[in-house]
């Protein structure tokens, strides 16, 4: 036993009580929120656990550096807009851009099953290729594991980013202060619909493609303009932009207010929605980003965001306020409102 | 989107509410049953009640196909679903309804064939795609979803489908209305009457509500604006003591609703003598049976259903809530044991229940929100 675990570090305390795993603690939703706080921050970091970020900014014989991973399981793994290997290289892209990290270099990890055809393969490695040339970042490196027929659904791929953390940037919640502004890069819902609708349980058509891209020249157009006035960022993909808002509302204690008449969606998005008794709020997305910026930078921010090329739809979607503490109001124009909350359940699992 | 936007232009609904607190008698107390959950989500998920005058309450009616369903019907259901080689078919909406040993979607984590399924006719697929097992599709709702039931039933019986079957929940939604009504510690002054529901039976089976109960009833869309036009015409037939039904959602209900549906649903069911509403008890004919023609594709004439009564948990209040005597808030386990994630009872979890609805988007509102406006 080391010493640190003897002295230092109280008994972690489990919360985590549910016995067994649901696909709901996958969703990325209150069930997944559970889970890590509950059982894997108490034991990994014990009873000193800081608010969870999109990756880690940690110091290495004090250099800075940022690393995240993540592990992709869509199905189907090829959909109108894109497919997993593109989404195995964005995701976690993002997620370095939006802790304020320059995405430099990624490992990957391959699941496949026996059987996978290998011109299915080459087409998922070639995406992988093309998508990280595009997104500016190395492949330095990887495993392949292979498990047999049945055991996996054709591909289940992990990437690892590692990033170079931006200067003069602070991503943390406990700087979101009552009054700042919520940016939005662009229509919310189009790859949670568009997976859906690729999976063709549904007798439904519509004309709309997965967003997955890279957010870092985003990112970049928002910091450049707001530098410092950046308090917060995430990109919104699993639980969608409800739950990404509520974790905020919760880790700063304020209330999130959105104005629902200037939140982009998509008509076939709605439209879908609307039919299934979804709420665009709680759609995945693989290629947009939220931002609270301090109020007298946030028309700047959101012109850079919105000149940059990908950003024309860019809006503010509504601001921070002391009430109603710790969660997310929706108001609409007419003056009605209501609270939405983070995703329970899981109605589209294995979006990504 | 046609049909929808038009129905939540943010400058009609300000007008509407304008004229709504015009007619509105600040003197009176409004008691207004919607009778529907699919109205109850919308006025939450528009928050109404922030442009509606206080002298006006809503009264959350029985129209909640989940929530009216006794828990021990989905026990029988998954009892039959734990024989082997059979699949529990259902809507979304009743994967995560508690049943005694847990909702179905626990019994699919512990192994249970369980599959969600968008129509009746995608359960009779399932059973195509595997002919080694008994697909039973676990049915429920009011006359919006059994003429789809129906004519699966047709179709099974006409393509001779043998390893499928259906198990009837469905309920009729006027006896749960006179049984609303016949309860004592009622007062309600008008009914916002169900939209879905009527496209099928139409508006003339409410007339007795306004004849002999006085009470006038407007069938109503969904929309915001749909509702508040509702209430506008109910303020306006209480302000002149008139009581009549009226159809405000014309443009998709029929006044004499869907003959062809009508007399599908008529080939197929029969009304039971009785069944237990959960929180209503025991009506007399207010629910569905499959008739004897078609006893092949009933669960219950091919299985042996065990027929379980459980009670609900004993400080829920479901039922309470359920008739309109507690608010959701009111109840002794609102937002504390049952929240839409742990539920205790199925009004919690359906996305027409009143809890789920309450608790999803008003509860933490609180009354600061009046001040803030919603000015982008």
């Amino acid at each position: 036993m080391s010493a640190g675990a003897k002295l230092g570090n109280p008994a972690p305390k489990i919360r985590f009580r549910e016995p067994q795993i649901e696909m709901a603690h996958g969703a990325g939703g209150k069930a997944s929120r559970r889970l890590v706080e509950g059982l894997f921050a108490p034991l990994f970091f014990g009873a000193s656990a800081e608010p969870l970020g999109d990756a880690a900014h940690l110091k290495i014989n004090g250099a800075p550096m940022a690393v995240t991973t993540d592990s992709f399981v869509v199905k189907p793994i090829v959909f109108p807009g894109g497919s997993i290997g593109e989404l195995a290289v964005n995701g976690t892209v993002n997620d370095l851009a939006v802790s304020g990290a320059k995405p430099e270099a990624l490992v990957l990890t391959l699941i496949l099953e026996a059987g996978l055809r290998t011109d299915v393969l080459q087409a998922e490695i070639q995406a992988i290729a093309d998508a990280a040339r595009k997104a500016g970042v190395r492949i330095a490196g990887g495993d392949t594991k292979v498990v047999e027929h049945g055991k996996a659904d054709g591909m289940y791929i992990t990437t690892t980013g590692l990033g170079a953390p931006l200067p003069d940037v602070e991503i943390n919640p406990h700087s979101v202060r009552s009054g700042d502004k919520v940016l939005l890069s662009g229509p919310i819902g189009d790859h949670g619909i568009t997976i859906l609708l690729a999976r063709g349980e549904l007798e439904m058509e519509g004309d709309l493609r997965s967003d997955t891209r890279s957010v870092f020249p985003l990112v970049s157009a928002v910091i450049r303009e707001a530098g410092p006035g950046v308090r917060w960022m995430r990109d919104p993909t699993r639980g969608g932009v409800a739950t990404s808002l509520n974790e905020l509302a919760r880790d700063c204690g304020l209330g999130v207010i959105l104005f629902e008449d200037s939140i982009p969606v998509h008509d076939a998005v709605r439209g879908a929605c609307e039919l299934l008794g979804l709420d665009p709020l709680h759609i995945a997305n693989e290629g947009q980003f939220l931002a609270v910026v301090a109020p007298e930078v946030a028309d700047a921010a959101l012109k850079s965001l919105q000149e940059t090329p990908g950003g024309e739809e860019a809006r503010i979607v509504g601001e921070i306020r002391e009430q109603p503490a710790g969660s997310v109001l929706v108001t609409s124009l007419y003056g009605g409102s209501r609270i939405v909350d983070m995703l329970v359940g899981d109605p589209l699992p294995r979006i990504c | 989107m046609k049909y929808v936007d038009e129905f939540r232009d943010p400058e009609l609904i300000t007008k509407a509410a304008e004229e709504i607190r015009r007619l509105a008698d600040p003197n009176r107390h409004y008691r207004l049953m919607e009778v529907c959950g699919g109205h109850t989500h919308a006025i939450y998920r528009f928050g109404l009640k922030d442009v509606l005058p206080p002298n006006i309450e809503l009264i959350h009616g029985p129209g909640c196909p989940v929530c009216v369903l006794p828990m021990g019907r989905i026990d029988d259901g998954l009892s039959i679903a734990m024989q082997p080689d059979v699949i529990f078919a259902a809507f979304g909406d009743m994967m995560r309804v508690p049943g005694t040993h847990g909702s179905p979607l626990e019994h699919k984590a512990r192994g249970m064939d369980v599959r969600i399924v968008y129509s009746p006719t995608d359960a009779i697929k399932l059973a195509k795609l595997n002919p080694q097992k008994h697909v039973m599709f676990f049915a429920i709702g009011f006359e919006t979803t059994a003429p789809s039931t129906a004519l699966t039933l047709l179709r099974a019986k006409a393509e001779g489908i043998h390893n499928f079957s259906i198990f009837c929940n469905h309920v009729t939604i006027i006896p749960a209305i006179r049984a609303i009504l016949d309860s004592p510690d009622m007062r309600l002054d008008g009914f916002i009457g169900p939209g879905h529901v009527s496209t099928v039976i139409g508006c003339r089976p409410y007339e007795w509500i306004a004849k002999n109960e006085r009470k006038p009833i407007v069938v109503c869309g969904f929309e915001p604006l749909d509702l508040l036009q509702s209430i506008m015409m109910l303020l306006t037939q209480l302000q002149k003591g008139e009581a009549k039904v009226e159809n405000q959602y014309k443009r998709v209900v029929p006044w004499e609703g869907n003959r062809a549906a009508l007399r599908a649903m008529a080939e197929t069911f029969q009304l039971r003598p009785y069944f237990e509403w959960r929180g209503l008890g025991f009506i007399s004919q207010s629910a569905l049976r499959i008739r004897e023609e078609y006893a092949e594709w009933d669960t219950e004439q091919r299985f042996h259903v065990p027929g379980i009564r459980v009670t609900d948990p004993k400080a829920a209040q479901c039922g309470e809530v359920l008739k309109g005597v507690l608010k959701p808030a009111q109840c002794k386990l609102f937002g504390r044991e049952c929240t839409p994630e742990n539920p205790v009872g199925a009004l919690m979890v359906s996305s027409e229940g009143s809890c789920a609805a309450y608790y999803n988007y008003e509860h933490r509102k609180g009354n600061l929100l009046t001040t803030i406006s919603a000015s982008a």
